[in-house]
């Protein structure tokens, strides 16, 4: 149905193609996903079966693509729009229309269809995905998940024979993502359409794939074949195969229900060595000692310890005791109440998951945290000041948010300039100020560039950097005000399993030196990496606080795939199997 | 045709056609322009008003409604402020106060700040404002019961890139708002203040940026479902159309010459209208090229009929009422007078809530959606 012939793409301006030699070929009817970790041309080869590379955004493609027999070379995307359907990574960016029926009419209208075959198809399509509640409300009050789904009907009414994916779960809740792969299948199965898919979490779409394409590395050839034979030697893989792999299963299970079955033997390993929550705070569910003292500092300590030019993160002297304190805060939105009187206590040292639906107040907690919403009642304190109430430049040193987009919070024209932003507001307080509070010496930045993302260039442009990168250059810039607080909203959007891991390793040693970090996210395996409390949001109320082990083994949609292959054992990531084990 | 296409669902008759609300509202507009009696005005507020209340939904472009009606308040309010600094050009007798008055050089006579300000000029400033008022609610009354996209589709063919352009830009403004306030909040978060000139400006070329970036994926998006597909046309045919398209512009740039130019008043207005005519023919004609269709369009009902006679009624019977009882629709200023209810105008106006009665009321329930998710909880 898909047939790459050793394609290479060169985009404008480029040294090298961004992918070469790809030659594959996909049968009709089969779900195929494309896996490999950032930056190897994923959405070069997806952008290439609609015909958008390069007809759209220039370059050059060598080699042949053929889709349903039509040459991508002769044909431009719009002659390819009543054989393949696309839905890029944003769904927003994706909508022509602003209501959600005729949304799904668009692509046949320019198709030219006959009035009743549209009434037809779309009213078959509201129903396929479940929308038929939704057919006439606007698109821009839709929950993520319904937007994903209206995207991927909109492409799915004029009957195309391929269905080209690009991330379709990553802005997605566990429940959303699962509600779109359940429609996915059913395409695959009932009406025999060929999906082509990219998507960085393993763990939510390997089992739904009949083959995988695994692009190992940038250059490198493709590999293609069945999701064990792959995931045996590819370079990104879900927890549910590093578990298989650590306990030497073959062939890898691929599903949590193939490993459970194999796994009585590995349980009672497990059983025998120490308990998760023993040793390992993680899962053991125990709020960490506090490693800052409570007490305030003695003030004659803390200009010393400022001045000199420590590039590791310093805690703010004048910290009390709770970086945040929130009681019973309520937020409206109009008529709507974001959140209902949620209270939350942050402990130094401690790192603290918020999950929950897509819009279940998970974001407006930060915003309200970082002074960028007030409260409509109820108290906020950080760090002893009301957030919204503080100056932004005072703000900074008490708490520091990275938002969803770490774009939006760079704007010079390279590192080195962005760096030197992030440390100027810190410094003039300090020479205005004359007793210096704190304050970021020149280069705190760069040096917390440099520690956390080695090897990258003080000229580079922020915006070619990878996704992963940028999340660090953003995170280095709001940690050059030592800010004790740190919260992120939904930091793994886009990151590949390595990024992921040097995020975790990141976070770990910033909250064992004091940091306490909330961070809002739909990733089940990170949470579980990191957090020491979970946090469950729905409707704008806390229905669930308690140790991370406990919250979300206790859940099945929240609970990571180790959890629910170990179960009842409360291990929670392989990292602790493995320690447990070595 | 039509009524097979009712029949077989291809056409939307549940909702009123956008058109008949438009015809009404223009029609209530009208009927505003042509009184100054602050009495009838207020009815003809009270009757746009109750019919959006009665039949809005909960869409976004129906929550305009109130930017509109605060919109007229301050156009009321601006305009009584300009009577009372610059003065009015009504002479009146009623002193209420006086300004201190500026002194101005020789060159700016005409022009006064401060000075007296009478009651006849203030009543006269208010009866005026309102009017501009009463028409400002009448459009966004139109605007909150009538969806502008779904409006501007039941452009004829010719015109669908244009409703398409106008369709994208009015759903980027909504993303360009969002812009600004998540880039504000951004800013706020490296601990710079939000506010200011200098915090807006240094926004803007990331909203820019962003803008672009999503045009340029919207237009991908919309490449790849097919916009701009071409139908195989004769030769001939398209020769054709380029043909009138072209000839007929040139008919319409040589008719303005002749309707703008004394000589040519003759010939202008003859050969304008030819150009136009041939002009639509080769967009008719160049319509064909394109094979779109377009799902479910509005039909236009017995209660468009209604709706839309009920707004043009207004407008008509006022524009007499305007000939007959001219003093009963312009309230007497000087000397001051105290304004008075005319009854057949009154009962006239009345005519504009009909489409309170007649449309049904859109099902709440249904129709019901949660304000839009903020920005940060978008994605």
């Amino acid at each position: 149905m898909i047939r790459f012939e050793d394609v290479s793409v060169t985009y404008d301006g480029a040294a090298e193609p961004t992918v070469r030699g790809v030659d594959f070929e996909v049968p009709e009817g089969e779900l195929v996903l494309l896996a490999g970790p950032s930056g190897v041309g994923k959405s070069t080869v997806l952008g290439a079966v609609s015909g958008l590379v390069p007809h759209f955004t220039g370059g050059t493609l060598r080699g042949r693509v053929t889709v349903a027999g039509r040459d991508t070379r002769t044909h431009k995307p719009r002659e390819l729009a009543d054989v393949v359907g696309t839905v890029g990574q944003d769904p927003l960016a994706h909508f022509v229309t602003d209501t959600v029926e005729d949304e799904l009419a668009y692509g046949m209208e320019s198709l030219g269809l006959a009035p009743d075959v549209m009434r037809r198809r779309v009213e078959e399509t509201l129903d396929l995905l479940g929308l038929a509640a939704l057919r006439d409300r606007p698109i821009a009050t839709l929950s993520g998940g319904q937007q994903q789904r209206v995207a991927i009907g909109s492409v799915l009414t004029p009957h195309p024979r391929v269905l080209v994916l690009d991330e379709p779960t990553s802005a997605l809740d566990p429940a959303a993502a699962e509600e779109v792969l359940a429609v996915l299948q059913r395409l695959v199965h009932d009406l025999g359409t060929t999906v082509l898919m990219a998507e960085h979490r393993l763990e939510r779409v390997i089992q739904y794939a009949d083959q995988v394409a695994l692009l190992p590395s940038p250059g490198a050839p493709l590999v293609l074949g069945t999701p064990s034979e792959v995931m045996a030697v590819s370079p990104v893989y879900p927890p549910v195969v590093d578990l298989g792999r650590l306990a030497g299963w073959t062939p890898l299970p691929l599903t949590v229900r193939d490993a459970r079955r194999r796994a009585g033997l590995l349980r009672e390993r497990l059983e025998r060595t120490t308990a998760p929550g023993a040793e390992d705070v993680r899962a053991g569910g125990t709020v960490p000692e506090p490693p800052v003292p409570t007490a305030p500092r003695k003030p004659s300590r803390g200009p010393r310890f400022l001045r000199g030019r420590t590039p590791s993160p310093v805690l703010n002297p004048s910290a009390p005791a709770h970086p945040a304190v929130v009681d019973a805060l309520t937020v409206r939105r109009g008529r709507v109440e974001a959140l209902r009187r949620v209270g939350l206590t942050v402990t130094p040292g401690e790192t603290i998951a918020l999950m929950g639906r897509n819009g279940a107040g998970k974001s407006t907690l930060l915003g309200a945290l970082a002074g960028l919403v007030e409260p409509s009642a109820g108290t906020v304190r950080v760090g002893g000041a009301v957030p919204h109430r503080t100056s932004p430049r005072d703000l900074v040193r008490r708490v520091g948010l990275v938002p969803q987009e770490p774009r939006d919070l760079l704007y010079a024209d390279t590192v080195a300039a962005e760096c030197a932003a992030a440390d100027l507001p810190h410094a003039r307080l300090r020479s205005r100020g004359g007793t210096p509070i704190t304050g970021a010496a020149p280069g705190t930045c760069r040096a917390l560039v440099s520690g956390l993302l080695p090897g990258i260039d003080d000229d580079t442009h922020p915006r070619d950097l990878s996704e992963g990168q940028r999340l660090t250059l953003a995170l280095a810039v709001i940690l050059a005000a030592r800010p004790p607080l740190l919260l992120l909203d939904e930091p793994t959007r886009g990151l590949d399993y390595a990024a992921k891991a040097r995020l975790v390793g990141v976070l770990r040693s910033l909250a064992a030196e004091g940091h306490s970090i909330v961070l809002a996210t739909h990733d089940v395996e990170l949470a579980a990496e990191l957090a020491h409390r979970v946090v469950l949001l729905a409707d704008g109320e806390v229905i669930a606080d308690g140790p991370a082990a406990d919250v979300v083994v206790a859940s099945p949609s929240y609970a990571p795939q180790v959890a629910k292959i170990l179960a009842p054992q409360k291990w929670l990531t392989v990292t602790q199997v493995r320690k447990a084990l070595a | 045709m039509r009524t097979r296409a009712i029949q077989t669902g291809t056409m939307r008759t549940g909702t009123l056609h956008p058109g008949a609300w438009w015809v009404w509202a223009l029609g209530l507009g009208t009927a505003a322009s042509r009184t100054t009696n602050p009495l009838l005005l207020t009815l003809l507020v009270v009757v746009a008003g109750y019919v959006v209340a009665t039949h809005r939904t909960d869409a976004p472009w129906s929550r305009s409604y109130t930017a509109f009606v605060k919109l007229a308040l301050a156009v009321l309010l601006l305009r009584v402020a300009f009577a009372v600094v610059l003065g009015s050009p009504v002479p009146g007798s009623h002193t209420i106060v006086t300004l201190p008055e500026l002194p101005l050089p020789h060159w700016a006579q005409g022009v006064r700040v401060g000075g007296r300000v009478t009651a006849e000029g203030l009543v006269f400033a208010v009866y005026d404002g309102l009017k501009l008022a009463a028409l400002l609610v009448c459009v966004g009354a139109a605007n909150a019961l009538a969806n502008p996209a779904r409006l501007l589709k039941s452009l004829p063919a010719a015109l669908y890139e244009v409703g398409v352009a106008v369709v994208v830009a009015m759903t980027f403004a909504p993303h360009l708002v969002a812009d600004v306030q998540r880039l504000r909040a951004a800013r706020r978060l490296r601990g710079r203040p939000d506010r200011g000139l200098r915090g807006l400006a240094q926004v803007v070329l990331p909203v820019l940026e962003g803008a672009l970036e999503r045009s340029v994926a919207l237009a991908a998006a919309m490449d790849a479902r097919g916009y701009g597909r071409s139908a195989e046309v004769a030769p001939a045919v398209r020769r054709t159309t380029a043909g009138l398209t072209l000839g007929g512009l040139l008919g319409v740039c040589a008719g303005t010459y002749g309707v703008l130019t004394a000589e040519g008043g003759g010939y202008g207005l003859p050969v304008l209208f030819a150009g136009l005519a041939v002009a639509l023919a080769g967009l008719w004609l160049g319509g064909r090229r394109s094979p779109r269709t377009r799902y479910r369009p509005d039909a236009w009902g017995p209660r468009a009929w209604l709706v839309s006679a009920s707004g043009v009624a207004v407008a008509a019977l006022l524009v007499v009422a305007a000939e007959y009882e001219p003093s009963a629709l312009h309230p007497g200023v000087v000397p001051l007078t105290a304004p008075t209810l005319p009854l057949w105008p009154m009962a006239a106006i009345l005519l504009g809530l009909l489409p309170a009665f007649t449309v049904p009321a859109p099902l709440k329930g249904a129709l019901t959606a949660p304000p839009p998710p903020t920005p940060e909880e978008q994605a």
